[in-house]
Formats: C-alpha cells, sequence, structure tokens
C-alpha cells in the first residue's frame, strides 16, 4: 500500500478484486424437503401448497426427501466435491414473517458436499460446499379493502434449496458470469432444476471485497454481498459497479462498509439494503428431528455412476468423435436437448458429416423443436443441390421483373433496400429453381445501380 | 359394579360381555369430571358431545360383534397433543383458542383403536415444570390431598386417571414428566424409548429428549397402550423400524434370574429418608422373587441435571419461536415467565461464544452418560431407583425456587437423556401421599419393565387404592 504524492489519496495501482459467490438452486423435486406438498409452485394460488409441516403448525414434523438429498450429492459430485460419510441437517435461528418455524432447516458444519473444483475461462475455481436446506415463503406487500398489509404465501415454504458456495477465487466480473453460466448448464444437464432465474430456481450472490495485500491470502476486514441479481448480464454488471464504486472510497482512504446491497437494474447501481454491524448469530445446533446422514461407500459409488454425461465431457466427445470445432462443439453442447437432437441426427444420416450437420444447425439457427432430426437430413440433402443457372438467364429475367415493376428503381434510388428483397422473390418465382440467393441479390443490386 | 374402578382390561371384558355399555361407562367417567374437577383442574376441556359420540359409535361396533383394544376406553389427552377441531393450548395463553387442523399420529391411532376421547388435560404450560403449577388455566390439584402438587407436567392426565376421570391417558415425558406425576398419584406411567412412539402433532417442548408416553392404573393397562400407539410412523423420521412386540404377552413372565442393578449414585444427598426406605422394601420384594440384585455405578449421574438443563432449554428456545402470533394464537407476550426463563437460557447457551462452553459440552456429557448405561446394561437387565427423592410437596411450596423446582427431576431426566425407556409403578404411601419406583430398561425393551412392573403389582396391589369412597 503507497500513499500517493500529495498524501491524502491512496494509491490504487496495487490492488487485487477478490469475489466469491453464493448459489441457491432450487430442486425440481416432486416433493417438498421435509413434507409430501408439491414443489411445483411457480404460479399457483397462494397458500394452496401447504400442510402443518411447510406451515411450521405446532407438533409438525419434518421428514427428509431423500431424491432431495441424492440430488444434492450429485450436483456436488458434479463439481468434483467430497462427499463426507456423516452428514447432518442443523437449525439455523432467526426471526422473519415467511420464515413459518422461526428457524431455517440448513446445514451448517457438516454439509453434504465439501472441497470441490471447476475449470472456468482456463482457471480453477474451488468450490467450498455444496448444502442443502429448505426456501422460505414469500411476502407480499399489498393493499387489502384500501390498507396496506403484507401478506404470506407459503407454497414456497420447504421447497428444497441447494446453496452452492465457491472460495473467494475470482478476481473478475467475466469470470463470474462464465462459472454461473457453467453452473447452470451443469444443473440443466443433471436434470435436478431449470436453473430458470426469473423463476428464481437460481439465485446469485456475490461477495465483492478489494486488498491491498497483494503477498497475502488474508481477506480484507469488510465484504460487501450484492443480491437481487436474476440474470448473468446483471451480475456482470452489479460487480463492476461495485469494484468502482468500492475502489473510489478506498482512494479516498475510507472503508467500504460491510453490508448487503440490491441491484437496481432501473438506477444501474447497488443499493445499500441491510449494513451488517456484525455477523449474525444463527444459533446454529444439530436438527433433533431429523437423525444424521450415514452413507455406505457403494452409494456413493452408485450416485457417481448415475451422473449423466457432464457438458465439459461430452464437449470434448464431440470435438474427438466427431472432428468438430472447439467452437461448434460448444454451442451444440450448450443445451442437453440440442447435443441430443445432433447426435440423433449424426446418427440417421448416412452421406453426410457431422461437421456438415454441425455446420447447418449452427448457420441456421434450426429450433430442435420444429424440426425432427431424420427431416432435418433430407433438408440438409436437398438445400446442397444448387442447380446450375447461367448468369445470362438470370439477367434476363432481372431485367423483366425491373421493367415489369419500375418502383423497384424508384425505391432504392431513395435508398429503400428491402425492395431487393421483394425483387428476388420475383425473379425465384419465375425460375422456379434452386439456387444461391446471394448471388442473386449481388446481381440485383448491380443492375439497380 | 363400579364403572369408575375398571381397568382398561376389565372394563373391555365388560364392554363385551354386555355388563355395560360404553355410554354407561363414558357417563361415570363424565359424572366423576363433573364432581370433582372443579376442586381437582384436570380438564382445560372437556369434550362430552364428542365422547358421547365416540361411544355409541364403540356400543354399535360391540352390538355388531366387533372388537378393538381400546374400543370404548374413555381415554384423557393431555393438552399437548393436536386434535383436529378441538383446542389445544399446552396450557398457555399463547396457544388460548387455538384449534388445529390436524390429529397427531398417536391421537389417530388412539381413535382407530376405539378409545373415547373424554377430553384434553392440564399441564404445565408448553410441559416446563415437575408440579403441575405452571398452568396458565390455574394448578391442577393432587386427589390424595389437595394441598399437594400431584407431579407435572402432565399433572392433569395422572390426576385424571388417579381420580377416576379417565380409564388411561396420554402424556409427554422429557424429563419426568410421566414418570413423576404418575409416582404422585399411584398410577403407573410409562416413558418408552426416544423413537418407540411417534411425536408427530405432538408439541414440541425438547425435540431430541421428548417422549410420548401414557398413565394407566395398572402395569397390563400400560402395556395393552403402548401396543397401540408404537410403531414407525412417516411423519416422524426419528421413529426406527424396530417391529413392536405383542407386550401384553410379557406380562405375568417369570423374573427368575433377572439381573437388576442399583445404582448408587441414585441415592442422592437430600433424598428423603422414607423414600430410601420404600425403594429398598420394593428391591428387597423383587430379591425374595428370584431376581438379582447388584449395585451398579452411573459414573457421569451427577452431570445429567446440568446436561438436562443445556440441551433442554436449547431446544426449547428454538421450538418456541415459531409462537410470534402472526400466523395463529396469541402474541409473545403471552408467554409466561417459565417460557421466557428457558427462552432465555438456550438463546444465551446457543450464542457464539458460549456454544462451545454450554451446548457443545453438553453434548459430550451426553455421550458419557450414554456410554454408562451401556456398560451399565452389559451387567444387569434393568435399573432400579426411586421415581422421586421426595413425596409430593405443598402447592406453592417450590414455586418460587426454579432451581428446586429443576433438582425434582434429578432420578429421570438421565433416560432422556439417554433415551431409555423407563416406567414408574406405585410402591406404596408415605403419610398418605403416593410413592413410586422407577424402572429403566435397555433401548427397545419395555417389554422388560412391563414384566418386573407387573410382578410387583400383583403382589402387592396398590392400584386398589382410591382417592375416594367410592
Amino acid at each position: 500500500m503507497k500513499l500517493a504524492i500529495n498524501g491524502t489519496k491512496k494509491n490504487l495501482m496495487n490492488h487485487k478484486v477478490i469475489i466469491g459467490l453464493e448459489v441457491h438452486v432450487e430442486l425440481k423435486t416432486k416433493r417438498k424437503m421435509f413434507c409430501n406438498c408439491s414443489a411445483d409452485y411457480f404460479g399457483k394460488k397462494p397458500n394452496t401448497h401447504t400442510c402443518p409441516v411447510c406451515l411450521g403448525l405446532p407438533g409438525a414434523l419434518p421428514v427428509v426427501n431423500r431424491q432431495a438429498i441424492e440430488w444434492c450429492t450429485q450436483i456436488g459430485l458434479a463439481l468434483n466435491c467430497n462427499i463426507p460419510l456423516f452428514s447432518k441437517f442443523d437449525r439455523k435461528n432467526y426471526f422473519y414473517p415467511d420464515l413459518s418455524k422461526g428457524y431455517q432447516i440448513s446445514q451448517y458444519d457438516e454439509p453434504f458436499c465439501i472441497n470441490g473444483k471447476i475449470e472456468v475461462n482456463g482457471k480453477i475455481i474451488r468450490i467450498r460446499r455444496v448444502h442443502m436446506e429448505e426456501d422460505t415463503g414469500k411476502l407480499m406487500h399489498e393493499n387489502v379493502n384500501g390498507e396496506s398489509a403484507s401478506l404470506i404465501d407459503f407454497n414456497r415454504s420447504g421447497v428444497p434449496l441447494v446453496e452452492i458456495v465457491t472460495e473467494p477465487d475470482f478476481d473478475n466480473a467475466t469470470d463470474v458470469k462464465a462459472y454461473l453460466q457453467k453452473l447452470q448448464q451443469i444443473i440443466r444437464y443433471l436434470n435436478v432444476s431449470d436453473a430458470d432465474m426469473e423463476k428464481g430456481q437460481m439465485r446469485l450472490e456475490p461477495n465483492i471485497s478489494i486488498s491491498f495485500n497483494l503477498n497475502s491470502n488474508d481477506l480484507p476486514k469488510y465484504k460487501v454481498e450484492v443480491k437481487n441479481i436474476n440474470s448473468f448480464s446483471f451480475v456482470e454488471k452489479a460487480i463492476n459497479y461495485e469494484i468502482k464504486r468500492q475502489l473510489e472510497l478506498l482512494e479516498e482512504n475510507e472503508t467500504p462498509l460491510q453490508e448487503t446491497r440490491g441491484w437496481d437494474e432501473t438506477k444501474q447501481k447497488t443499493l445499500s439494503q441491510r449494513v451488517k454491524e456484525e455477523a449474525n448469530d444463527y444459533r446454529y445446533f444439530p436438527e433433533p428431528d431429523i437423525p444424521p446422514i450415514r452413507w455406505d461407500e457403494s452409494e456413493i459409488e452408485k450416485l457417481k455412476n448415475t451422473l449423466p454425461e457432464l457438458p465439459d465431457e461430452k464437449m470434448q466427445r464431440f470435438i474427438k468423435e466427431f472432428n468438430l470445432s472447439e467452437y461448434d462443439a460448444q454451442i451444440l453442447t450448450k443445451e442437453i436437448s440440442l447435443s441430443e437432437y445432433f447426435e440423433e441426427a449424426v446418427r440417421v444420416a448416412t452421406n453426410l458429416t457431422p461437421k456438415q450437420i454441425a455446420n447447418y444447425i449452427i448457420n441456421k439457427k434450426i429450433n430442435i423443436d420444429e424440426i425432427l432430426p431424420t427431416k432435418l437430413i433430407e433438408e440438409i440433402l436437398t438445400s446442397s443441390k444448387v442447380e446450375e443457372v447461367s448468369n445470362k438467364e438470370l439477367l434476363a429475367i432481372i431485367k423483366e421483373v425491373l421493367s415489369k415493376n419500375p418502383k423497384i428503381s424508384e425505391d432504392f434510388k431513395k435508398g429503400n433496400e428491402n425492395v431487393v428483397q421483394f425483387a428476388v422473390g420475383q425473379v425465384m418465382y419465375i425460375l422456379r429453381k434452386k439456387i444461391d440467393t446471394n448471388i442473386l441479390k449481388q446481381l440485383i443490386i448491380e443492375e439497380l445501380k | 359394579m363400579n364403572l369408575n374402578n375398571l381397568t382398561i382390561k376389565t372394563a373391555k371384558e365388560g364392554l363385551l360381555n354386555k355388563d355395560f355399555s360404553a355410554v354407561e361407562l363414558l357417563n361415570a367417567h363424565l359424572d366423576r369430571i363433573e364432581k370433582e374437577d372443579k376442586d381437582l383442574n384436570a380438564f382445560i376441556t372437556v369434550t362430552k358431545e364428542i365422547a358421547l359420540e365416540s361411544a355409541r359409535k364403540a356400543d354399535k361396533l360391540i352390538s355388531e360383534g366387533q372388537d378393538l383394544p381400546l374400543l370404548g376406553i374413555p381415554i384423557a389427552l393431555k393438552d399437548i397433543f393436536s386434535t383436529k377441531g378441538i383446542q389445544t393450548t399446552a396450557a398457555s395463553n399463547v396457544l388460548k383458542g387455538y384449534i388445529p387442523p390436524y390429529n397427531a399420529t398417536v391421537v389417530d391411532k388412539l381413535i382407530d383403536a376405539g378409545a373415547v376421547i373424554i377430553g384434553k388435560t392440564n399441564m404445565d404450560a408448553w410441559a416446563h415444570g415437575s408440579s403441575g403449577e405452571n398452568s396458565d388455566f390455574g394448578p391442577t390439584k393432587n386427589p390424595w390431598n389437595k394441598e399437594y402438587v400431584p407431579g407435572g407436567s402432565s399433572s392433569g392426565s395422572a390426576v385424571a386417571v388417579s381420580s377416576q376421570m379417565a380409564i388411561a391417558s396420554t402424556g409427554t415425558d422429557t424429563g419426568g414428566s410421566v414418570r413423576l406425576p404418575a409416582s404422585f398419584t399411584n398410577t403407573v406411567g410409562l416413558k418408552p424409548t426416544y423413537g418407540r412412539v411417534s411425536r408427530y402433532g405432538v408439541i414440541a417442548m425438547a425435540s431430541s429428549l421428548d417422549t410420548v408416553g401414557h398413565f394407566t392404573k395398572t402395569v397390563e393397562d400400560s402395556a395393552i397402550f403402548l401396543n397401540v400407539t408404537a410403531g414407525k410412523d412417516e411423519k416422524d423420521g426419528t421413529t426406527p423400524r424396530i417391529d413392536v412386540p405383542n407386550y401384553q404377552k410379557h406380562i405375568g413372565q417369570d423374573i427368575k434370574g433377572v439381573r437388576i442393578g442399583v445404582p448408587k449414585e441414585y441415592f442422592v444427598e437430600g433424598m428423603d429418608k422414607r423414600i430410601k426406605e420404600n425403594i429398598k422394601k420394593t428391591i428387597k420384594f423383587y430379591e425374595e422373587n428370584g431376581a438379582k440384585i447388584e449395585e451398579i455405578s452411573l459414573p457421569h449421574t451427577e452431570y445429567a441435571i446440568a446436561c438436562y438443563y443445556i440441551i433442554q432449554p436449547a431446544e426449547v428456545s428454538s421450538n418456541l419461536a415459531r409462537y410470534d402470533g402472526i400466523r395463529f394464537a396469541n402474541s409473545r407476550d403471552t408467554f409466561g415467565a417459565e417460557a421466557k426463563r428457558r427462552i432465555m437460557l438456550g438463546t444465551f447457551t446457543l450464542s457464539v461464544g458460549y456454544y462451545d462452553a454450554y451446548y457443545k459440552k453438553a453434548l459430550k456429557v451426553r455421550t458419557l452418560l450414554i456410554n454408562d448405561f451401556a456398560k451399565a446394561f452389559e451387567k444387569v437387565d434393568a435399573i432400579i431407583s426411586p421415581a422421586s427423592p421426595t413425596p409430593p410437596w405443598k402447592i406453592g411450596e417450590k414455586a418460587n425456587d426454579p432451581l428446586a423446582m429443576y433438582l425434582s427431576d434429578i432420578l429421570t431426566v438421565t433416560a432422556n437423556i439417554t433415551g431409555h425407556p423407563a416406567i414408574s409403578v406405585p410402591t406404596g404411601f408415605i403419610d398418605g401421599l403416593p410413592v413410586g419406583m422407577q424402572i429403566i430398561g435397555p433401548h427397545f425393551k419395555e417389554e422388560l419393565l412391563f414384566s418386573l412392573g407387573h410382578k410387583y403389582e400383583i403382589s402387592n396391589k396398590w392400584y386398589e387404592k382410591k382417592p375416594y369412597e367410592s
């Protein structure tokens, strides 16, 4: 740390940005985490997916959803985590009206998955832990009979939630965005959540701080958590805004407050929500209503073996097996459905190379929901048969079209280039042959000029 | 025939024999409530209409030749068991007026077994207490002497059976809340193994210690009752899949050669001399009947109360957090002093900086106590001790001394910390007030408690003594 010559401003040259991420993912299990209510709550009538357990009524008890635990563990395995043979749930005690029991069942010191890692933009990002917890209800502030009121919808209460926490290994927003995209892709591949951010199925909370101690791994005395981010591009903007805001404060020798801020998309800035004077005391203790979970090695082995092929593996296989470029393979494996579509098309094609099929899918931006792979192959085959037509023959038809439609020429001169497309259509109508329309377009433009 | 003197077993015989109807049986008990409960205050709610309806239904089933384990038997429920459509208060003003939309699993099981639910009984609010005085609905009195406490926290349930207002009743035992009042009222009180009976729908006090037990007039009735309530419940993750034996079959089994341990640490300083004499006589009875008596050591006993008063309030503080008055029930300022005390104690011991010194340490002591029992049960089959270090005390005597009140559980809390089953069986009277012993057994070995308890009971017949002439 150096002071600038004028003695007041800090030299900002020697700083590093430190970012860690907490991501919450709602699992798409049929049932909630601790009761038999349907977990499919989105857009449902308030308080219709509830029972004594998720309403936290006196005497109700939680019983774990085994499926949710297995899915949480599979997320951990996909992120190269260790799976301890012993794990347990804990109570996180805090008061909020949307928390029906006055505590959230979560995991504290013995989560299901620990010490993972994932490669992002050629860098290793360490995963600290992946644990299981339950979602809360939702507060709604509305006008009821002319009075403003806060209402609670408990449909979301008890929906299984997985929290994925990284080590503070990021130093820029681009890598964070890439990590999040990759995480979303993995979760979709695992088919454990749709990870739709607009529906709140994936929630992002970056922690951002800036250190001047380049040679030490000690973290700064403060960190700023940003919430309310529901898209990857907002997370990028929010982080960059925070870095700028914090640097400006630090330049004036002020330490940014330890606080929670929210991203305001309209104002394009983060706004303070809650200043944390000290760490919250959640008074964690082991959840007595749920016996600890003990795995056999064989059970974990089985979960590992039932993992689907993950995006990175699939991409590498596509490059090798189908001789694709990394760029093509990346696009084709982005969504599991597209990758499967591509493989099916390759399987049914007889006289097309995978590369030709990949090119066609990527360049034509094929909507895989509209055309079956077999039909697609036919389409590629017909489209590649371009008939030979001499330029002379074409020019004759072009002239005919232009003379019949003088408005084309007039409009073109006025700068309306859309008329070219009209002319193309007219020519094709007369010609009735399959030709490269790009060449035709060029010819028409030359003629018009 | 006095219908109030019947046990589950004898009442069932009479009903099936058509000596009397279920409605007559119920009315005899409703009359007793009418006559005595103004004084005793054992009930918070009497469910007369619902009971009459189930009694009529029972009579119909009997006339059709059907039979169920508790068919037509009037049973009272501690007001901590959720009952669909019937107010459930835990004897706290916080829950006054709260009507649950569902039944506790045990309540469903009792109803399915044909029981006639006669009402909801008084208790120490939230089951916090050992005397029955700490109720927002007024103290329950001991029918053997109304100036004395009946023991708590399941005070009303003990008194309902003792004063023949119900044939059996449910209770909860977190630190002695069934065994202590049973011993104070000349009734049999069972605290089953942790997890043997579902806790679903029973308002939680301290979840890792809570057990669902019951009061009956005889040990045999206790066995019949447990056969109805015990077993795996899909709604309670702490009930293991362990077979439920036919407990009644173990009634009358020979006890020759059974090894009974007498823990030297349980004869604590300050134990009433007459209690000591009483238990000595009881031990002698077993010796004379072929049991092998051995002195054993449970070396960490002296830490049990401290351990209990860390773990229990910690869980209480968390379990009571949902009573914020926002969604149901009344606001938090209606909590009584004892609940507030426990919320504060528990919040403190779970706080950062204190957790390791208190809660974590208490968990370690818990392990030591479990090891004590594991070692003891290598040498003996069962353990015997008094249920309480003193006979019942006068109402008001300990009301302002929480620590003295806490110490009355000194002989019972350990079985809750370790999860072992224990039964309290009447062993006579001191100055006209009942006293009892407790027998502790290995996990899921309730049948052993029944055969030992029954052996003593049929020879001594304390159950024949009633607090009333009629």
